[in-house]
């Protein structure tokens, strides 16, 4: 907490690293009523990275993304994207939200899922070219959708729809992607599709954060761990902080022991 | 007479009732496709009671400085003055307190009525106050209305068309996912208010014709009949302004060719008549076709259970299945299978054994996924995968040494 009162005067203490993170949050606090869903989380998302953000049912790990995007109002806290305010740097960000989240029997179709995607860059009145068309439909083959396009998205299977979720965070050509249970209720061809493509978007230097809840991927999927519950438990690297000891401080006593040491000990 | 109220012959104030409707019908339609879309169109309810008193209030001060009190452009002021209020309380109500938003609607959309009805009562006492007129607000009132209101209602009726328009992507995407909205740095709460706002003006500008009781018809009717016809936003939109328009023509011409329909209600009961014919005949939506698409599944399934119970010798007890069975020629009446079913009862069980193997295999997975019983597994594998499939039937397995 003494770290962004100091930066708030004045005072440079945040080191370069956490100056040019890509997501630097600092003293978070949101709640529902009285309760604090999230209790003053700091994270600094290194560049580059695949972080999974990780901990049980109700630790807070969609409410943590929302509150940062300004989707949920927090109560204290600021979060600044590659150095700036979230507010100046929408056009760096990608977001997708959570399957459940939207009513998927809305009128409309595959491809104008993803033509949202370049909302902003249309504006108002900015007509839907050729070009831009085709900008969407190559998303929607990097996710395996391509024959797909005019279908209603209601039609979809769950992982089908998490696919076009995917494709328009592609088309927004981020610099960050933030993804809400991305792998959440989807079938394993899906889950296998997603991974490859968010391990492209790393190889490119983008930086890649999931809310991800199947414990078992974490070491072969990702390279950071942010570990949450209310508060932050640990961060950094999956060598260094999906330790057993980490993983029993997150979820308490929902793992035993020997299952916490097998999950750590995947990573040899 | 229908045919001349149709090509605007009965009249000079008629065609201008017409004319009048039909743009605040397209207007309604528009304006209320995000309103329905948003899931929020209840919130239209405690807009239009909400008008009421402020229609009163504004018709009291008008007299109140000496005026006749009957301007029109001064009723909508109040009346957009005291909609907007009670707005503002639902909208404070539903975020700031634990009150849902319905129950802040029943509330707010009662009292401001229950309000509206004791200053008309006190208006109709006053000396000026007989002649006012104000309960045609109540369910319009189309006798009398002046070139200038047409215009009015003309002129507000093109700016909301134009407003939508303008703000079509916020409004969609706001409507479809708030969180991917805020992300992309869109003020949603400002969408919405905006939103609202389009769907004030329409209510404002539809007193005059509809009244307040019924204007909410005309903001979600339309959009819910467009619904069954399209898959897409825009053309949720596009059709739904386009019957809003249709209904209110051929309502306002109904209204004006028999004198003693009241032009409003009559509106109101086109469209929802133009409703019901969606509901029925829609190609994929509406329930006709989801009736038929209802039989030829069961057919295909009664059909399929009974070519797998023929295959494997089973008796087949359920009377339908073996009804669908005769009438196709596969089976005679005491349920022993003809040549024909036989052939098709052996194609039956070698397709189900192809598909209970690939769904034990999670190699298959994906194909496996498509399994509901009815689909050919040709459709899903290529003859190649399901020649290594049919290496593992029993009956190669039997063959093989």
């Amino acid at each position: 907490m003494s770290l962004h009162l100091a930066t708030r005067n004045g005072t440079p203490a945040t080191s370069d690293v956490q100056r040019k993170s890509p997501l630097a949050i600092r003293g978070l606090t949101v709640s529902y009523g009285q309760k604090p869903a999230v209790f003053s989380v700091d994270m600094t998302v290194v560049r580059g990275s695949m972080t999974a953000i990780i901990g049980p049912n109700g630790a807070g790990k969609s409410t943590l993304l929302k509150a940062a995007l300004g989707i949920l109002k927090p109560l204290a806290g600021m979060t600044t994207v590659f150095g700036d305010p979230v507010s100046g740097a929408r056009d760096r960000i990608a977001y997708v939200p959570q399957r459940a989240s939207v009513d998927w029997d809305f009128p409309t179709r595959v491809i104008d899922v993803v033509l949202m995607g370049l909302y902003p860059k249309l504006g108002l009145l900015g007509r839907v070219r050729k070009t831009h068309r085709e900008q969407a439909m190559a998303c929607l083959e990097r996710v395996g959708m391509q024959d797909f396009a005019s279908r209603q998205i209601g039609q979809l299977s769950g992982g089908q729809q998490q696919r076009v979720f995917l494709a328009r965070a592609l088309v927004q050509d981020a610099d960050l992607y933030l993804l809400d249970e991305p792998f959440a209720g989807v079938d394993a061809a899906t889950e296998k599709a997603i991974i490859i493509v968010l391990k492209s978007l790393r190889d490119a230097g983008k930086t890649v954060v999931a809310v991800h809840h199947d414990l078992s991927t974490v070491t072969e999927y990702f390279d950071h761990v942010f570990m949450i519950n209310t508060r932050r438990i640990a961060e950094g690297t999956v060598e260094d902080a999906f330790t057993s000891e980490n993983l029993q401080h997150t979820y308490g006593g929902r793992l035993g022991v020997a299952q916490t040491e097998q999950l750590s000990g995947t990573l040899g | 007479m229908i045919t001349d109220a149709l090509l605007l012959q009965l009249g000079y104030n008629a065609s201008l009732v017409t004319l009048g409707a039909i743009l605040l019908g397209m207007a309604a339609g528009v304006g209320g496709t995000f309103l329905f879309l948003r899931k929020r169109a209840l919130v239209s309810d405690a807009i239009s009671h909400a008008t009421l008193p402020g229609v009163a209030l504004a018709f009291i001060v008008m007299v109140g400085l000496g005026g006749d009190g009957r301007s029109l452009v001064g009723l909508l002021a109040g009346a957009a003055g005291s909609a907007a209020l009670g707005l503002l309380i639902v909208s404070w109500l539903s975020t700031r307190t634990r009150l849902a938003e319905d129950a802040a609607i029943g509330a707010v959309l009662s009292v401001f009525f229950g309000l509206g009805v004791v200053l008309l009562t006190v208006i109709q006492s006053m000396r000026s106050g007989q002649q006012a007129g104000l309960e045609g607000f109540l369910l319009g009132s189309t006798a009398g209305m002046l070139r200038s209101d047409a215009v009015i209602i003309a002129v507000s009726a093109a700016l909301t068309l134009a407003l939508v328009l303008l703000l079509r992507r916020p409004l969609t995407l706001a409507s479809f996912d708030p969180g991917f909205a805020t992300a992309t740095g869109q003020n949603t709460a400002r969408t919405d208010l905006a939103m609202m706002g389009i769907v004030l003006a329409v209510t404002v500008v539809g007193l005059k014709i509809v009244g307040l009781i019924l204007i909410v018809a005309l903001l979600i009717i339309p959009p819910v009949t467009a619904r069954f016809w399209t898959e897409r936003t825009d053309r949720v939109v596009l059709i739904s302004g386009l019957l809003g328009g249709l209904s209110a023509y051929i309502g306002a011409a109904l209204s004006a060719a028999l004198p003693d329909l009241p032009t409003g209600p009559i509106i109101v009961l086109v469209g929802f008549a133009i409703f019901m014919i969606s509901l029925i005949l829609a190609p994929r939506r509406g329930v006709l076709a989801a009736w038929v698409h209802h039989r030829a599944f069961q057919k295909s399934v009664h059909l399929r259970q009974g070519l797998l119970a023929l295959a494997q010798g089973q008796p087949i007890y359920e009377p339908l299945t073996l009804r669908l069975l005769r009438r196709e020629g596969w089976a005679l009446p005491d349920g022993v299978a003809t040549d024909e079913g036989r052939g098709r009862a052996a194609r039956a069980l070698l397709d189900e054994t192809r598909w209970q193997i690939i769904r034990r295999d999670p190699s298959f997975e994906a194909a496996a996924a498509h399994y509901d019983g009815l689909t050919p597994i040709e459709r899903v594998l290529t003859p190649d995968q399901i020649a290594e499939v049919d290496t593992r039937l029993p009956s190669a397995r039997m063959v093989a040494p």
